[in-house]
C-alpha cells in the first residue's frame, strides 16, 4: 500500500511532465495537422536555457529560491518560445499547404539539427544541476521503515501545471486568440476569409506549445537534476503517445494522456523492470490504438470524399 | 534600355528587406544569448560554472544580418521578371528528362556499377563507401515499396533492417548456418515481422501509423540491448562469418588449414585484400539490382496497381471491392522482406553488429533517402543515397558538424522541392503507350 502510493506520486509527477509537452503536440496538430516532431528538442532546449540561467542566478548571487524559480521560468519560456517561432517560421511555414510527408521530413531535419546544434554549443556530457528545492512531507510510515513521501518539488510540479492548465484552458475558451485558433482548427480558408490572421494564430500556437514545453524541460532538469542534449526525442515520443492516447487535439485528452503514460511508467518501473519501461509506454500506444483509435478523448473522424 | 534597368531596380523596396534583414539579426540574437552566448562548464566533481561567448554571439547576428539582407535582396531582384516558372523550372526539366530516358540512364548507371571495381580510381575504401551506398539504395528500393507505392509513412524502417541482421548473426552462431542458407531464412523472418506488426495497425491513419512504426522500432532496439542473454546486449555479436563464393573463403591462404579451400588458393591467384571487398560489393549490387527489378516488377502486377490506387485514394479502392487491409499488408511485409535481406547483408559484410546500428537516425535517413530522391522513383533513390552516404565522406574534418549540416540539408531540400529532388509523377499505365504520349507532347 505505501510503496503503491509513492508510485503513484512519482507517476504523477511525472504525468505532469508528459502532459505539459503533450499540449505542444496536440494543439499543433490539432491546427495544422502535422506531427511536429521537433517537439521534443524544445522542451530539451528549454531544459538547458533552464539549467543554463539557474547556474547565471548562481553566479549573480540571487540565492533566494522562490524567487530563482520565478525568473528561471521566465526566462525559460520567453527563450524557448522564440525558438519555436523561429522553428516555425523557417521550416514548417514554406511548406504550408505542400503535400503531406514535406513537413514531418523537415521537422525530423529540425530535430537532427537542434540536438547537434546543442551538443556543439554546450558538448555532449551529462550536465548535473545540484538541488535547488529540497526537502519534503513525510506522508506516512509503515512497519518496515518504509515511508511514504512527497518532496516539496513534486509539490511545485503539480500545482504548476495544473496552474498553467487552468490559465491555457482560459485562453483557449474565453480570449479571441484561442477562438481564432479553434476557429483555424475547422477550417483555415474559411478562418483567413473571415478575418482571421492564419499565420499569426499558428506561430502563436507555436509559441504557447513551446512555452510550455520550456516548463516541462526547468521541471526535468530540478527533478531529475541530470540532462543531456539527447533528451528530447524519448521524452518527445513519449509525449506524442500520451498526445495520441488522449485523443490527438483534444487539450484535456493531452493532459490525461500524459497522467496515463507517467503512471504507467512509475508502476511498470516500480513492479516489474526498469529496462522495459519505454516498452510498456510503446505497448500501451498499439493497444489504445487497436481498440480505441480516436483516444481516450477524441471525437471520432468523419472521412468525406 | 539602361534607364528601364535602373528604373525596375528602384522598385525594389529597400526599406522593407531592411526591416527585415534587421528583425532577423534581432531574433537571431535572441536566439543566440542563452545557448551561444552562456556555456556550461564542467568543473569537477558535479560542478558547472558559466564561460561567456557574447564574441560569438555578435558574429552570428552579424552573419544572420548580412545573409537576410543578401536573401531579401535576391528574392527582390528575382520576382521581378517571371514569378511562378523561375527558381525550380530548371530541376523540373531534369527530372522530366531522367524519367524520360530513365531506361538509359539505368542501363549506363548499372554498367558503372559493375565496372566500378576495375577502374582506375579504385581501392578498397572506394569500395568500402560504394557497397555501403549500394546497402542504402537497396534500403531505400524497399522502403520505397512502403512510402513510395502504398504510402504509407514507416518511420520503423530500421526494425526490420535490425531483425534481418540479428537473425543470420544468430542463425551463424547457433546453428552454424551460412550467409547464403541464412539469407533467404532472414528474409522470411523479417516478412513475418511485417505481418504480426502490420495486422493490428495498418488500418491506423497515416500519423498514427508513423508513430506505431516508430514506437516498434524503438521497442526492438530496447529488447535487442536488454536481451543480453541471446543478443549479447550493447556489446552486439561479434565473428559473423563473411559469405563464400561456392564454398571458396576470401581469408588468406597462408592463415588457414591446408583444407579449407579459399578463392586465391583454387584460382592459384596471389592472395589480396580486396577481392573480399569486390566480392561483397558484388554481392550487394546483385541484391540490389533484383531488389529493383522485383519491384519494378511488382508495379505492373494488379498488386502493384492496387498499392499505388490505394495510396491515391482509399475510399475509391474499397468500393471498387479492394481490401485496403490486405494490399497494405503485403507491401509492408515485402518492404520489410527487403530491409531484412539488406540487414543480413550489413550482418556479414560488418562482421559485428550491435544495437548501436539501428537507431531511429537511421531510419530517418533511409525515409530521407526516399523523400528526398522524390517519393516512387527508382533513379532518385540512388541519386540521394549517394549523397547521402558520399557527402560525410568528403567532409571528414567537418565529422563533428556533419549531421547539424545533414538535418540543415533536410530542410533546405523540403523547402526548395517539397516533391523531392527527381520528384516527376509518370502516369504507369497509358491509353496508347509511352511514344504516342511523346509524340503528342512534341506536336
Amino acid at each position: 500500500m505505501e510503496y503503491f502510493l509513492q508510485q503513484l506520486i512519482n507517476g504523477l509527477t511525472l504525468g505532469s511532465i508528459y502532459g505539459l509537452i503533450a499540449i505542444g503536440y496536440t494543439m499543433v496538430y490539432g491546427i495544422i495537422g502535422m506531427i511536429n516532431f521537433a517537439h521534443g528538442e524544445i522542451y530539451m532546449i528549454g531544459a538547458f536555457i533552464s539549467l543554463i540561467a539557474f547556474l547565471s542566478l548562481g553566479l549573480l548571487g540571487i540565492s533566494f529560491v522562490p524567487l530563482q524559480l520565478v525568473i528561471v521560468l521566465l526566462v525559460a519560456m520567453f527563450f524557448t518560445a522564440v525558438y519555436g517561432w523561429t522553428m516555425e517560421r523557417i521550416a514548417y511555414r514554406p511548406l504550408r499547404g505542400s503535400t503531406r510527408l514535406a513537413p514531418l521530413i523537415s521537422a525530423i531535419g529540425m530535430s537532427i539539427f537542434l540536438q547537434n546544434y546543442v551538443q556543439l554549443l554546450q558538448g555532449a556530457r551529462v550536465k548535473p544541476l545540484q538541488p535547488v528545492v529540497q526537502g519534503g512531507i513525510e506522508l506516512m510510515t509503515n512497519a518496515d521503515n518504509f515511508s511514504v513521501q512527497i518532496t516539496y518539488l513534486q509539490i511545485f510540479i503539480i500545482v504548476l501545471t495544473v496552474a498553467l492548465m487552468a490559465a491555457f484552458s482560459n485562453v483557449i475558451s474565453r480570449t479571441p486568440l484561442g477562438r481564432a485558433q479553434r476557429a483555424c482548427e475547422q477550417d483555415m480558408t474559411m478562418a483567413s476569409l473571415l478575418g482571421v490572421d492564419v499565420d499569426r494564430t499558428i506561430s502563436l500556437t507555436f509559441v504557447m506549445g513551446a512555452a510550455l514545453a520550456a516548463v516541462a524541460g526547468m521541471m526535468v532538469t530540478m527533478y531529475y537534476g541530470v540532462i543531456d542534449f539527447y533528451i528530447g526525442f524519448l521524452a518527445g515520443v513519449k509525449a506524442f503517445t500520451a498526445a495520441v492516447l488522449g485523443g490527438v487535439g483534444s487539450l484535456p485528452g493531452a493532459m490525461l494522456g500524459g497522467l496515463l503514460i507517467g503512471l504507467i511508467e512509475a508502476f511498470w518501473s516500480g513492479y516489474f523492470s526498469v529496462e522495459y519501461k519505454d516498452v510498456s509506454v510503446f505497448m500501451i500506444l498499439v493497444l489504445v490504438l487497436i481498440f480505441r483509435p480516436t483516444g481516450l478523448l477524441g471525437k471520432p473522424e468523419v472521412e468525406k470524399v | 534600355m539602361a534607364v528601364a534597368a535602373t528604373a525596375e531596380r528602384a522598385r525594389i523596396d529597400f526599406p522593407a528587406v531592411l526591416k527585415d534583414a534587421v528583425l532577423a539579426a534581432v531574433v537571431a540574437f535572441v536566439l543566440a544569448v542563452p545557448l551561444v552566448g552562456l556555456q556550461t562548464l564542467d568543473q569537477g566533481a558535479n560542478a558547472l560554472g558559466i564561460k561567456t561567448r557574447f564574441d560569438w554571439v555578435a558574429y552570428g547576428t552579424i552573419a544572420v544580418f548580412l545573409g537576410r539582407l543578401a536573401i531579401g535582396y535576391l528574392l527582390a531582384v528575382r520576382a521581378r521578371p517571371a514569378t511562378a516558372a523561375g527558381t525550380s523550372g530548371g530541376l523540373n526539366a531534369l527530372a522530366a528528362t531522367v524519367s524520360q530516358y530513365s531506361t538509359a540512364i539505368g542501363v549506363v548507371g548499372v554498367a558503372f556499377a559493375v565496372a566500378l571495381p576495375f577502374l582506375p580510381f579504385s581501392s578498397v575504401y572506394v569500395l568500402d563507401v560504394a557497397t555501403k551506398v549500394m546497402i542504402y539504395v537497396m534500403l531505400g528500393w524497399g522502403l520505397n515499396v512502403v512510402v513510395g507505392l502504398a504510402g504509407l509513412l514507416d518511420l520503423g524502417y530500421v526494425a526490420f533492417y535490425a531483425v534481418g541482421a540479428y537473425s543470420f548473426a544468430l542463425f551463424a552462431q547457433w546453428f552454424h548456418l551460412g550467409f547464403w542458407q541464412a539469407l533467404p531464412v532472414s528474409g522470411i523472418l523479417a516478412a513475418t515481422f511485417g505481418v504480426v506488426l502490420g495486422f493490428p495497425v495498418l488500418r491506423l491513419r497515416g500519423d498514427y501509423l508513423a508513430i506505431v512504426t516508430l514506437g516498434f522500432g524503438e521497442i526492438i532496439r530496447i529488447i535487442l540491448i536488454n536481451w543480453s542473454d541471446v543478443t549479447g546486449g550493447p556489446n552486439g555479436i561479434n565473428g559473423i562469418p563473411r559469405p563464400t563464393l561456392f564454398g571458396l573463403s576470401f581469408l588468406n591462404p597462408d592463415n588457414v588449414a591446408e583444407d579449407v579451400p579459399t578463392f586465391s588458393g583454387f584460382f592459384h591467384i596471389d592472395f589480396a585484400v580486396i577481392q573480399r571487398y569486390i566480392f561483397l560489393y558484388y554481392i550487394i549490387l546483385i541484391l540490389a539490382l533484383i531488389t529493383n527489378a522485383f519491384t519494378l516488377r511488382l508495379r505492373k502486377l494488379p498488386i502493384g496497381r492496387a498499392w499505388e490506387a490505394l495510396r491515391e485514394d482509399e475510399i475509391a479502392c474499397r468500393a471498387l471491392g479492394l481490401n485496403p487491409r490486405n494490399i497494405k499488408l503485403s507491401a509492408f511485409a515485402i518492404g520489410a522482406m527487403l530491409g531484412g535481406f539488406a540487414g543480413s547483408f550489413f550482418a556479414t559484410s560488418q562482421n559485428f553488429i550491435s544495437p548501436e546500428s539501428f537507431t531511429f537516425i537511421e531510419s530517418a535517413i533511409i525515409l530521407a533517402i526516399v523523400v528526398l530522391g522524390g517519393m516512387g522513383s527508382q533513379l532518385g533513390v540512388v541519386l540521394a543515397a549517394t549523397v547521402l552516404v558520399t557527402l560525410p565522406e568528403f567532409g571528414r574534418e567537418l565529422a563533428q558538424f556533419r549531421m547539424l549540416i545533414f538535418g540543415m540539408a533536410m530542410i533546405a531540400i523540403m523547402i526548395w522541392r517539397p516533391r523531392g529532388l527527381l520528384a516527376h509523377r509518370e502516369p504507369s499505365l497509358r491509353l496508347h503507350g509511352k511514344s504516342a504520349a511523346r509524340r503528342k507532347a512534341a506536336a
